[in-house]
């Protein structure tokens, strides 16, 4: 059986693959039958498989001529109501930005996987990076909320690839998936189960056209969506509307429709929201990580745990909407917290914001070689025994 | 060219009511454009819910907004990237795309040229007016040669774009160009536009008169508009004797038309010939 066979009828097999492919087979096994891409390193694994696999589940797979357009038309197929995904890599995210501003405002579920290697610009396309973390919140230009997961495993950017479908359907709302070359290239020992997942469907539209206003938020702030075909015969912009999905510029309309935008992710918190906590109930140094960095520190805290030294890691899953009460209260035995990352502060100036009064020391290596374990449990060593 | 007249057409069902008055300044030819739009689709038949438009930026791409259509208004030069992922999403939906100049050639000019290589189903009508209107009047891609702009002080000194060699060039299934005087035959050009089984460009000669015009003393709209009338040479006439005295000969008509396979659906072929293999 290959694993496409798996990630369709549910008949669930171990597979030895990469963070790359173990996406395109998360993605195909979330209902997602539409990729549009642009050849980047080190992503383009991802659309070489859908490339191959999309047809066979009668989806579609096209290589644009650019970044911009793949996004242009990802959203594109998603306004015509089918799951949709692009997969980029850090100059590619920058080109996507406009129209990921685009999906936010208007409302269009879309996945965009980020593969992270070293910056800026051109950078280092073969090398990691974890330097992206800001862009991917506040990438494109105005106010909106956005989603972001930080797998750390080849396992792990297999299941958050499907919750990316499920958050972006049930939210409506652009996701990013966001991991690091390293994880993207790395091959581990995946159990395919995806398809037994209950994919979460869109709020559709129903009811008579009269009554149907397309951004009403209802009870849960999530519009229901109109899509082409059944008779609602709506407008979607990415100029500031009001309800009736029409531009408008009226202060009391403009402020009603944004408000419920900015709260729509905060409602639903508890759907978003993921993130592991290993050995903190009595840490005195809580490490905070992502990805390979918390691979790397998850290796430390247990060589620092055979010294008898209490130290945790705390692992943001989704990091944005950051989990701050949970990082607070992993941290609340902390005297010292140690954030180890592949860039030169981005992770430790979230975390000194939650965690103001707490000692935040950085572990920052940006020279293209991933953090070792050896590293972070020096430093991890040195503040538990300082602490 | 069948010359009918609109008797049984009213452009008002077409329209999104609510959405009246339209923001166009007075004079502009875009209006004439939209209706000779809704009136090939009246024309066809096309099921309104069945319709989609995606429009860019700009004075064009605000004209989706009017049409009681599923209408997408989506970022400045990107509506034909937006329309592919719609149209090989959702091939049971027609997809017509309304651009501009500077949309479609300058900001957009890579999608409007691998859209007419791919030869995916869809309808481009780009309306040129010579200029960006909405941002104030600045010079466009085909903003023609000496015109003066508020960015071209000293008179334009670029050549100026021909988009329609352009799109056929770039392998487009259908290429059409046609003045806004001829609102019959602009019509029917885009009904041969909604007709092609692949990729169809269509480009309106429109006129700014508000800021273009009055920026370079051309007169009134109706004096812009028989000026195009004028400057033209319709492929129908090719051969006809009064070609070599006009001045200036602007080729309209259908322009270019070849029978490449549609791409939407050689796709759906081979994968369904490959899932057969298999």
């Amino acid at each position: 059986m290959n694993a496409i066979d798996t990630a369709l009828t549910g008949k669930s097999a171990v597979k030895l693959i990469s963070g790359n492919h173990a996406c395109a087979l998360g993605a195909i096994a979330a209902g997602c039958r539409f990729f549009a891409g642009y050849p980047i390193t080190p992503s383009s694994e991802i659309a070489e498989r859908l490339a191959r696999q999309l047809s066979e589940v009668d989806g579609v797979f096209v290589q644009m001529e650019d970044e911009i357009a793949s996004m242009a038309a990802v959203i594109g197929a998603s306004m015509g109501g089918v799951k949709a995904m692009t997969a980029t890599s850090g100059p590619g995210f920058s080109l996507k930005q406009e129209n990921i501003g685009y999906a936010a405002g208007a409302e269009i579920p879309c996945v965009i996987v980020n593969v992270m290697r070293g910056g800026p610009s051109t950078g280092m396309p073969t090398r990691p990076s974890q330097a992206d973390i800001m862009q991917a919140r506040w990438g494109s230009h105005g106010d909106y909320p956005i989603i972001v997961l930080t797998p750390a495993s080849v396992g792990e950017i297999y299941s958050e690839t499907l919750r990316a479908f499920d958050l972006a359907e049930r939210c409506r709302t652009p996701v990013v998936l966001l991991y690091d070359q390293v994880i993207a290239q790395l091959s581990e020992t995946v159990a395919l189960d995806g398809a037994g997942h209950a994919s979460a469907t869109r709020k559709w539209a129903s009811g008579p056209r009269a009554a149907y206003q397309p951004y009403d938020g209802g009870s849960d702030a999530i519009p229901a969506m109109a899509r082409p075909g059944d008779g609602y015969r709506t407008h979607t912009t990415g100029l500031t509307h009001s309800e009736s999905g029409f531009p408008t510029q009226q202060p009391e309309a403009v402020t009603r429709n944004l408000s419920r935008l900015f709260s729509k992710l905060e409602r639903h918190r508890d759907l978003i929201d993921s993130s592991e906590a290993l050995h903190c109930d009595d840490a005195d140094v809580v490490i905070v990580a992502i990805g390979i960095s918390a691979r790397a520190a998850t290796r430390a805290v247990e060589q620092c745990r055979a010294q008898g030294l209490r130290v945790g890691l705390f692992r943001p899953i989704t990091f944005w909407p950051f989990p701050e009460k949970q990082l607070r209260q992993a941290a609340a035995k902390a005297r010292a917290v140690l954030v180890p990352e592949m860039n030169t502060g981005q992770l430790r100036l979230v975390v000194e914001r939650v965690l103001a009064g707490v000692a935040v020391e950085g572990l920052h290596l940006f020279s293209g070689e991933a953090i070792t374990p050896s590293d972070i449990a020096a430093r991890a060593t040195a503040l538990a025994r300082g602490a | 060219m069948l010359i009918d007249t609109a008797a049984d057409f009213d452009v008002r069902d077409y329209l999104r009511k609510e959405m009246m008055p339209h923001f166009l300044c007075p004079g502009c030819g875009h209006g004439i454009a939209l209706r000779a739009l809704l009136w090939a689709i009246h024309d066809l038949g096309l099921d309104k819910d069945r319709l989609a438009v995606v429009s860019g930026i700009g004075c064009a791409g605000r004209l989706s907004a009017y049409i009681d259509a599923n209408t997408f208004h989506v970022t400045h030069g990107r509506p034909l990237a937006y329309a592919t992922g719609l149209a090989l999403a959702r091939p049971d939906l027609h997809v017509v795309v309304i651009t501009g100049d500077g949309d479609c050639l300058a900001i957009g000019g890579n999608h409007l040229i691998h859209a007419c290589r791919r030869n995916l189903k869809l309808t481009c009508l780009m309306l040129n007016n010579e200029v960006y209107g909405m941002t104030g009047g600045q010079v466009s891609p085909t903003t023609s040669e000496t015109r003066l702009t508020t960015t071209t002080p000293l008179g334009n000194q670029e050549p100026h774009f021909d988009a329609c060699a352009l799109a056929t060039a770039a392998g487009a299934g259908f290429v059409g160009r046609e003045v806004t005087h001829h609102v019959p035959k602009l019509k029917e050009l885009i009904k041969a536009g909604l007709e092609h089984p692949g990729f169809a460009f269509v480009e309106v000669q429109s006129d700014c008169t508000e800021i273009f015009g009055r920026k370079n003393d051309m007169g009134s709209s109706s004096e812009m508009i028989m000026r195009q009338k004028s400057e033209i040479r319709p492929s129908a006439y090719l051969d006809t004797v009064d070609t070599p005295f006009r001045s200036n000969a602007l080729p309209t008509g259908i322009l270019a038309r070849n029978d490449r396979p549609e791409y939407g659906a050689t796709y759906r072929r081979a994968a369904a010939a490959r899932k057969g293999a298999s």
